[in-house]
Formats: structure tokens, sequence, C-alpha cells
């Protein structure tokens, strides 16, 4: 076959920087960087977004995705996005949040953000512990799970069970669209990037609030291979955190 | 600027208000707390009125947190809040100066510490002038003294924040903002609200590059050079300070006292005059930048100085650094707690006006 007759069939998306990340290997925060940036380029996002980063490994975002952002303090990442998004309403706004920040300091403000309905998006990334901080206990932390603060593995009477937040969101009057996606297989990152693409088109179009959270993998906190990882999200995560759609006010043709 | 004849019978909370909304404020992040409830309740219908957007957070870390993601979008928006509150904002004020993003906050400062009361104070003098939350910075800090000062400041509040890239304190109390009295409203000329605004995130469908907005600087040397242009960035607004000088001339004793106070003690200073005592007031109008050099002029005149505050004595101290090298000040304190009159300021004046 000639050159002249391959076709590409795989690019990084325009969206998306062409720099190496500072991720460790194995890590998920690359492929949800990736579906965002697929979606920025599919739905022509880039010059009308503007992106609220948070805190923990995932503050770098900006870095990597070409569109204007803000850096918000830990946990307030839907109150800043509340302030850009009110200010500029015509514009598309999304943070993009781990466990630790979402939802544990930022508890209040992830909540009220969704109750009120922001016509933001949320990307919530769960991998059950603080990454950057080195590995100590998350909100979202499984039972048993040793962290460097629950050396001996959680404790539900001590630390208390392990918060399910799309659930909670998807409880709230103000919540459009809510879903759990994971990032461990080829057919969940599919099932994610629909995720993403409902929860932005339901942004776009006025409807409300967004709310994606992806199941992902930590290899170095867990001290795992990248595969192990991956096998203890199917085993072990996805089971307590089931996969699928929570709330969707277009299915349900619902207003909020 | 067009001065319009009319004269309206209002609160201090709202000419602040109203003069936020003469400023072209488009949003507001508001949360309840005694005694400034006054500007969110206006707000919460004025604004949406003139076309802006109001919210009534969750909380104040999440109000001035919005004010954070709205002034980063190079909007005029604005917060405000009573001390308790204040201290909550503080996170976000922080990164406002490390991210040098524009923005105005109202502070009605009440009794303190805790809980304290809900009259008025000066307590939060130190939190409004050194940088109440983490690192080092600074912030432009206004302190009005009438409803109308209150109102014309307002205005300037947010044409400070935008040419200087900086949240601006308003610094109030609850004699200014619950007191009724006439102001004049007036409007500016003309506002651009796009000009000056190559800093922000808007959208880069011109494709430009992206722009950050961030307080983050984790590269060798980076925060340090950060850190470097801002105290530049503060040092220059020296030249910007202001005060009041009344009967200052050929005053023996210069009583030195700010907002609500400066007002009381300006009536004490009357009274003396009429008396034949040499007594002046000096009151700053920037508590940030303090008003130095003209404090120190004074000071060199040869002239005693009594700070008094609705404190136990923390603008004191700015007053002694000014004139440090020349003179020194006594400090009269009213306790947050009690109503200071203009009576209760004249044996502490007597005192130091006869060197006791």
């Amino acid at each position: 076959m000639s050159e002249m007759n391959e076709k590409l069939v795989f690019d990084k998306p325009e969206s998306v920087i062409d720099r190496a990340t500072h991720y460790c290997p194995g890590c998920h925060h690359g492929i949800a960087h990736r579906l965002i940036g697929e979606l920025m380029d599919e739905m022509d996002l880039p010059g009308k977004t503007l992106m609220t980063t948070s805190i923990g490994c995932s503050v770098f975002l900006y870095n990597y995705l070409n569109v204007d952002a803000v850096e918000a303090p830990h946990g307030r990442a839907p109150a800043v996005a509340t302030g850009v998004k009110r200010a500029r309403p015509d514009h598309f706004v999304f943070t993009y949040q781990g466990d630790g920040d979402l939802a544990s300091i930022g508890m209040a403000e992830i909540m009220h953000a969704a109750n009120r309905g922001e016509k933001i998006s949320v990307v919530f990334i769960n991998n059950t512990i603080y990454g950057m901080t080195g590995g100590q206990m998350a909100p979202t932390t499984m039972i048993n799970q040793v962290t460097t603060t629950t050396p001996a593995g959680r404790c539900q009477t001590h630390e208390g069970a392990p918060i399910r937040m799309t659930e909670i969101i998807a409880s709230l009057g103000g919540t459009a669209f809510a879903a759990r996606g994971s990032l461990d297989s080829v057919k969940n990152i599919r099932a994610a990037k629909k995720h993403l693409k409902k929860a932005f088109e339901l942004q776009l179009n006025g409807t409300g609030f967004g709310f994606v959270e992806l199941l992902s993998g930590c290899p170095t906190n867990w001290k795992m291979t990248p595969l192990q990882a991956n096998e203890r999200i199917q085993n072990e995560l996805i089971p307590y955190f089931p996969l699928g759609v929570y709330k969707d006010v277009s299915e349900e043709g619902g207003v909020c | 600027m067009t001065k319009k004849p009319e004269r309206i019978f209002v609160k201090g909370n709202e000419a602040i208000s109203r003069g936020a909304l003469a400023a072209k404020c488009k949003c507001f992040f508001g949360y309840p707390i005694t005694p400034q409830n006054d500007i969110p309740e206006f707000m919460s219908s004025e604004i949406i009125k003139a076309g802006g957007d109001f919210v009534q957070a969750e909380s104040e870390v999440a109000a001035a947190n919005m004010l954070l993601g709205a002034g980063a979008a190079g909007i005029r928006a604005m917060t405000s809040s009573s001390s308790p509150g204040m201290s909550l904002k503080q996170e976000a004020i922080s990164y406002m100066a490390g991210s040098e993003v524009p923005a105005v906050i109202v502070n009605i400062n009440r009794g303190g510490p805790g809980l304290g009361d809900i009259g008025p104070a000066q307590g939060d003098y130190y939190q409004s002038t050194r940088g109440g939350g983490h690192g080092d910075y600074r912030h432009f800090t206004l302190a009005p003294g009438n409803a109308q000062e209150a109102y014309d400041l307002t205005i300037r509040a947010f044409d400070i924040a935008f040419e200087h890239r900086t949240p601006v304190l308003i610094l109030g109390d609850a004699i200014m903002g619950q007191m009724k009295e006439p102001i004049v409203p007036w409007e500016p000329e003309s506002i651009d609200e796009e000009n000056g605004r190559e800093w922000c995130i808007d959208g880069h469908e011109s494709k430009r590059e992206k722009r950050l907005i961030k307080s983050l600087f984790l590269a060798e040397g980076a925060l340090a050079g950060q850190n470097q242009h801002l105290q530049a960035k503060y040092d220059a607004w020296q030249d910007l300070a202001e005060a009041e000088e009344f009967e200052c001339e050929d005053a023996d004793l210069v009583i030195c006292a700010y907002g609500s106070i400066g007002r009381i003690a300006k009536s004490a200073v009357r009274k003396f005059r009429k008396e034949g005592k040499k007594v002046g007031l000096f009151r700053p109008i920037t508590l940030f930048p303090f008003p130095n050099k003209a404090l120190k002029d004074l000071a060199k005149q040869g002239k005693r100085f009594l700070t008094i505050e609705h404190n136990l004595g923390q603008m004191v101290d700015d007053v002694r650094l000014a004139i440090r090298t020349v003179a020194d000040s006594d400090f009269y304190p009213i306790y947050p707690g009690n109503l200071p009159t203009p009576d209760e300021l004249e044996e502490p004046i007597l005192k130091s006006l006869e060197g006791k």
C-alpha cells in the first residue's frame, strides 16, 4: 500500500495542546482530557469556553486544553463557575474537579450550584484518593482501602462510608443531567464520552446543570500497576459506584 | 460628570448599592449578615432591573468565589458582608489579589471578635489593610465617613479595581450603613465596560492566545517574580493615598480618625474650635494606601497627635509608622460594643491637647 492510500484514523484533537502531560503512568486524567478535547472540537466549543480548574493533579488542565481558564480555590470551582457564567451567560462554562475537591472541601458549593440549576457542566474525577497531596483518604475512599491517613484501611465506624456523589446530585431539583461513567475500558470510555456530550448539550441549550462522574485510576497512590488499577475499578469500584445515567430531564421531558 | 439635581434620603447601605449601580456593576453575589443586609436586599431587585444578575450564595465563601469568577470574566461585580462574613471571604480575596482579579467588596464592620455584636466598630482595620487572607498581598481600602461619600467612593472603587486589577474594599460600619441622610446621586459620564480587559477570560473566538487567570506559580523563581510585581504595584499606590484635613493648618493637636468615628471627631473638633482651642482632624479616606506623606508633613510642623478608633488600637500603628521619625501619637480606644458621642471624646482630646 502506498503512502497516498493511508488513512489517518486517530489524531490529537485540535483543542488539546500538543505537549507531554505531568500525569503518572496509567493515570486516567489524560483520557478525560482527551474526551473533553474531542467534544470541544466536535461541538465547536473552544472559542466560547471559559474553563474553571480546581485543585489537585488536575489543576494543570489549563496547560493541556486550548481554552481560557480561571483557577479556583480548593473546592470552590462551582462557585467560581457560577460567577463566570452569570457574568458571561452566552459562554460555555465547565469545572473539572477531583474527589477531594468536589466531595469534601467543596461539598457545599457543588450541592448548591446543582440545586440552583446553574447552567454549567461539572466533570468529576473520582479515583477514591487524594492524588497530588500524596495519597490521603478521600470522601470516596472505599471501606478497607489503605491510604496514608487510613493506614489500617478506611473503617466505616471511624471514617464513614464512601460518598456516592452522582446519586446525591441527581436528587437535586436544579440538576438536568447526572451520570456516572468509568475510564477503565474502551467500552466504558465510549459511554463516558456520551455522558459528557449530553451534559454539555444541556448547558448549551440552556436546560440546566450537568454532572458527569468518571471513575478513574490512580496507580501511583493505589500502589498498583496501571492494569491492576483498571481491574480494581471493574471489580471493586463499579459494584459500589454503579455506572449509568441517574437523571436526564431531556429524557423525562422535565424542565428544571 | 453630570450632577443630577435631586437629593434622595437613603441609608448608607443603600447609597453604596446605588453607587454600584451608577458604576454599572453587573453582578452581585450576597449572603445575609447584619448590619449590611440592605445591600443584597436592594440589589436583589435593582440590579436585575438594570439588566444585571443577583445570586444569594450559599455562604460568604461561595459569594466571594462567585465574585472571583465574574471578575476574572472582566465584569464589574460586587459582594458585601459584615465582619464574621468577611473572615470567610478572605480565601477568595487572597486568590483575587494573587491572580489580579478586579472586584469590589463591602464590609460593614460590626463588633467582634467572634460573633461579637451587630453594632458599629472598627475592629477589622488590621484585616482590611494587611491582607486578611494568606500570603503577601494588599488591596485598596476605602473608608467613607457618610452616605454621600459612600456613594462617591463606591463608583471610584470600580474604577480603581479595573485600573489596577485588584480587589477594592469599602470599609464602613453600622453607623454609616444604617444611618439615613440625604445624598445627591450622580452618574459617571461614560463607562467603557470592555476597555482595558485585554487580560480577562472572555473566550478567544478572535483566535488570540488562550488566557489564564491564576495564582499558582510553581516554577523556580516564578512566584518570587509575581510577588515582586505585586509589591511594586502596591508601592506605586502610595501616590493615590487620600485624606481629609479639617482645621489642621494652625492646630496644636491633630486627631487621627476614620469613617464614622472621623465624623464624630469632627463634631468634637468644631466644639473645641468654638472655644478657641486649636484642634484639627486628619481623616484617612484611603486606609490602604495609608496617607503617610500628608500625615508626616503635619508632624514636621510640630503638631501633637491623638488617634481615636472604635477598636483597641489598630490604625494607630499606621499613624505611628507614618510619623515615627518626627513625632508620636496618643491613643484613645472606644471599646466595640459602645456607641460613641462627640461629648465622650472631649476629655481624651483635652488631655492630649494639654499634653497630659
